[in-house]
């Protein structure tokens, strides 16, 4: 046992705490912001390692054995998600230093932008069903302090809207976790699934049943799968740039990650109905965000739609169970979660070029701006699925796992829904960066250099995470072992009970 | 009285949502209140209604009640107090800032705000 694998949580919270002392003076803040994202790389970095060398790491919070006390748990997908996560967020902080204004950056952005990662990392690492309750707080308070920041009409009336939605789905999260403690009597993860085991030995009752559909629409909501995404279009659409990647890239799969864990360490038992009722509502996800992505003329609403695509096609590729699609999940996940980013901070320099979001109003940006547009065009095709890039191999494995799994007509569906990508990204590129070149008022003012900074950074991983998947793939089948093998969670955690 | 509680709780949900339907922003955000208090209200009907002794060591009683829905709620109620703390700063400064707290009209379209 060591203290290693809550540093990623701590290290972000004690610099938001600082950072509220530091609010005016701006070069503190972001020297402070910066250094510390770069200590949590670090940190996660030797915890892959750890967890790759020593199997997975567990912390038991004030030295409460498991299961009675609050316990942290590090397996490989959480480690791995937690790398991703501070490797974006040190993105994002550093394209925040010349996109997000003075304004923001007095009224108390970075520390907000803090607490979001230590509510995103703590979810990831967290073993305890009620902690991630309190994490999901944590997070979802920070990010109601960075929608609303600025003030614009806009934001306000979207926080609203926000808020309410998620205020409900906190409701639901507190109610399906009091059915679950009132039937196991536990809280621990690990030790959930020992008691609901013990009593799904003949079949799964139906209260279990009912537990994992309402886990599924608390959790769906926040990660917007099909018939719960009617809120993020709107609430994603109104702040700025690097925040829209922030969450686009993490909030999401928050949500994502929580399904992934709780179906396959919880209710594995009674494959046939819930699997079944996830893999349905992953392939709706799918069309709808491709239908939404392609209708739109606006370059924020198709990557937003795009952000619907890909939460259905991990969900499809954790619904068939089988180990590739667990494997060609994750990766994905973590292929989306970086190209996500990446997409939004670019998607961030056209509209802040163009002066407006509306494709018909921008023309010609190649011309003036090539580097912009081709590393607009690598992440494109990152994110449609071209080998080599990152998105070939998960969704390689995704599609696998389901011919194995019997799934024709959704693993079609997951390989017929790249070209459609494909299209509504390419046509960001064909009618943004194509075309006449146009004159925009006060284009001179923004400092792309600068602010290219970041998005080629994470362009730059997709293409080596694509390339070197050779040498990612280990990580990746030890994290997808885990998930197919509940036996090693639980094992980890209650070590001689 | 795990009987009573059930249909409490299942008034407490049901005026929430009649509130939180309506189209006045205040109507709503009683509405969450009304909802998390039926969702701690939950937690502590779920976990038991018993009478025991506190869970204590040194007490030496035949039974206990059982203190982790009492910590739960504990928890739950903190974070709901402050998320709607937050919302009413939101809804006053939307109502100042967009005129109207009324949810019809702040449907508003991309681009004219």
């Amino acid at each position: 046992m060591i203290n290693f694998l809550i540093l990623p949580i701590l290290i972000p919270l004690i610099t938001g705490v600082l950072l509220i002392f530091a609010a005016k003076r701006i070069m503190l803040q972001r020297w402070i912001a910066g250094l510390s994202s770069v200590i949590t790389i670090m940190v996660s970095a030797l915890l892959v390692q750890k967890v790759r060398n020593d199997g997975i790491q567990t912390l038991d919070v004030s030295s409460w054995e498991a299961p009675f006390g609050i316990t942290l748990v590090s397996d490989m997908m959480s480690a791995i998600l937690v790398l991703t996560t501070s490797i974006v967020a040190f993105a994002c902080l550093i394209y925040s230093f010349w996109s997000i204004g003075e304004d923001r950056e007095k009224f108390y952005y970075y520390a907000a932008f803090n607490f979001l990662i230590v509510g995103v990392n703590g979810a990831f690492t967290t073993g305890d069903i009620f902690n991630l309750f309190v994490f999901f707080e944590v997070m979802l308070m920070a990010s109601y302090v960075l929608l609303v920041l600025g003030g614009k009409k806009a934001q306000l009336r979207e926080s609203i809207k926000y808020i309410l939605v998620n205020v409900i789905s906190s409701a639901l999260f507190v109610i399906a976790v009091a059915y679950l403690y009132s039937v196991v009597g536990t809280l621990n993860m690990a030790h959930i699934s020992v008691r609901i085991s013990e009593i799904s030995q003949v079949a799964q009752p139906g209260i279990i049943t009912v537990i994992a559909v309402l886990f599924l629409i608390v959790f769906g909501l926040k990660g917007a799968i099909f018939p719960l995404y009617f809120w993020m279009p709107g609430s994603y659409y109104a702040p700025p740039a690097p925040i829209l990647a922030l969450f686009g890239a993490l909030l999401t799969k928050v949500g994502v990650y929580s399904i992934t864990r709780t179906y396959t360490l919880f209710f594995y038992h009674d494959i046939g109905f819930t699997h079944q009722l996830l893999s349905i509502l992953a392939i709706m996800s799918i069309i709808v965000g491709v239908i939404g992505a392609i209708a739109y003329w606006d370059v924020k609403k198709i990557i937003i739609y795009n952000i619907i695509v890909a939460v259905g096609a991990i969900l499809f590729g954790i619904s068939a169970m089988t180990p590739d699609a667990l494997s060609g999940s994750i990766f994905y996940l973590v292929h989306d979660m970086i190209i996500k980013a990446a997409l939004f901070l670019l998607a961030g320099i056209v509209i802040a070029i163009a002066g407006t979001s509306d494709l018909h109003k921008i023309s010609g940006l190649i011309k003036r701006y090539p580097g912009l547009g081709w590393t607009f065009f690598i992440a494109a095709l990152a994110l449609a699925g071209i080998p080599p890039l990152s998105g070939f191999i998960g969704k390689l494995l995704i599609v696998k796992g389901g011919f194995e799994a019997e799934q024709y007509w959704g693993a079609g569906i997951v390989l017929m829904s790249s070209l459609l990508v494909l299209f509504s990204i390419m046509k960001i590129f064909i009618n943004g960066f194509w075309g006449t070149p146009r004159a925009y008022k006060g284009e001179d003012t923004v400092p792309v250099r600068r602010m290219m900074i970041a998005p080629v950074i994470l362009v730059a991983i997709a293409v080596l995470y694509g390339v070197g998947s050779e040498f990612v793939y280990p990580y990746i089948s030890q994290a997808a072992e885990t998930l197919a093998n509940p036996n090693i969670y639980i094992e980890a955690v209650l070590k001689e009970y | 009285m795990e009987i009573l509680m059930a249909f409490v709780i299942g008034i407490l949900f049901m005026s929430a949502t009649y509130l939180m339907l309506s189209k006045s922003l205040l109507r709503i955000i009683v509405g969450t209140g009304l909802l998390s208090h039926g969702a701690h209200m939950l937690i502590l009907t779920m976990g038991g209604l018993k009478r025991g002794a506190a869970p204590l060591l040194g007490e030496h009683a035949s039974s206990y009640s059982d203190p982790i829905p009492q910590a739960l709620i504990l928890t739950a109620i903190v974070i709901s107090f402050g998320v709607t703390a937050f919302f009413l700063v939101l809804a006053y400064r939307a109502y100042q800032e967009l005129g109207t707290d009324n949810m019809d009209r702040m449907r508003g379209t991309e681009g004219n705000d």
